[in-house]
């Protein structure tokens, strides 16, 4: 259980680092890589990149059979293949929000730190979103339209 | 569409993208979950979680603020320059994020840094997605207020 902890704290401690390092935490930044039609800086394009030629090595290592890590039984990856209208609707509100503030998940969290108030009017209504999402997802009349699969 | 080109910011990126891979690829090996970091926050105070599970996730989301704090200060990189004019705008969009990630359930780490690596169609729709209506968005914004 405390090498779990650990694991968690350190890949956190790294991924901030990352995100940092990388600009993502610069909504300056990252609207100007989405901003394809006036000057483009397409430096954060290099990030994710960059990320891929470690993690797509990272997953097809453990795919193969027999494989376990270190700290848990088993890898706990996503079984849902089904292409949905809640994966494209959902993708697409996220990408709205994304393209007012410059800010996705990840890099609001990790400025809590640089913009402790800002980020805090972000998180606390991102969190209201995804509690209300789930809200409206308990409602009757919602059910029946999909089948629940989020990652365990 | 004029392209801005600065090698040394695409040398900070590669780099930080080579740290968020293993960091990934850490969490992967390590405690066998997705560096997805919309479904590691939502289910902190979503669903029926045990507190073990809930101390994992508030851990990597402390290490997230600390170490890109740690970094930003060794590069000395330009502070955030957020007013109270900013906050309803902030809002919304935090808004909009939460319940568009909880739906598609992924964001730009869980969909598309871990997503793409696995090949999975549905990640990479999503990213297709998110990344097309972000781009329609500034574009949107950048017109109107141009």
């Amino acid at each position: 259980m405390k090498l779990k902890l650990f694991g968690a704290l350190l890949s956190g401690l790294l991924f901030g680092a990352g995100l940092a390092m990388g600009g993502m935490t610069d909504p300056h930044k990252v609207l100007g890589f989405l901003d394809i039609s006036g000057r483009w800086d397409p430096s954060l394009a290099f990030v994710m990149g960059c990320a891929l030629l470690v993690t797509i090595p990272a997953f097809a290592l453990a795919r193969r059979r027999g494989a376990q890590p270190l700290g848990d039984e088993r890898f706990h990856l996503p079984t849902q293949q089904r292409v949905d209208a809640r994966l494209i609707i959902g993708s697409l509100l996220f990408g709205l929000g994304w393209g007012i503030a410059g800010l996705c998940p990840g890099p609001a969290i990790a400025n809590l730190g640089a913009a402790p108030l800002a980020m805090l009017v972000f998180v606390s209504c991102m969190a209201a979103g995804m509690w209300l999402h789930d809200w409206l997802d308990a409602l009757p009349s919602a059910r029946g339209l999909h089948t629940r699969n989020h990652l365990s | 569409m004029q392209i801005v080109v600065d090698s040394h910011s695409w040398l900070l990126a590669a780099a930080g993208g080579v740290l968020i891979g293993s960091a990934s690829a850490l969490l992967l090996w390590w405690n066998g979950r997705i560096a997805g970091i919309s479904g590691i926050f939502a289910l902190l105070f979503l669903g029926q979680r045990s507190g073990a599970d809930r101390l994992w996730r508030g851990l990597f989301l402390l290490g997230l603020i600390v170490g890109a704090t740690l970094c930003s200060r060794l590069l000395a990189t330009a502070p955030l320059d957020y007013r109270a004019a900013d906050y309803p705008l902030l809002a919304a969009s935090g808004l909009l994020v939460g319940v568009g990630t909880r739906m598609a359930n992924g964001c730009t780490s869980g969909h598309g840094v871990c997503g793409l690596a696995r090949f999975s169609r549905r990640s990479l729709l999503a990213t297709l997605c998110f990344m097309s209506a972000a781009m329609l968005t500034v574009f949107a914004i950048r017109s109107l207020s141009a």
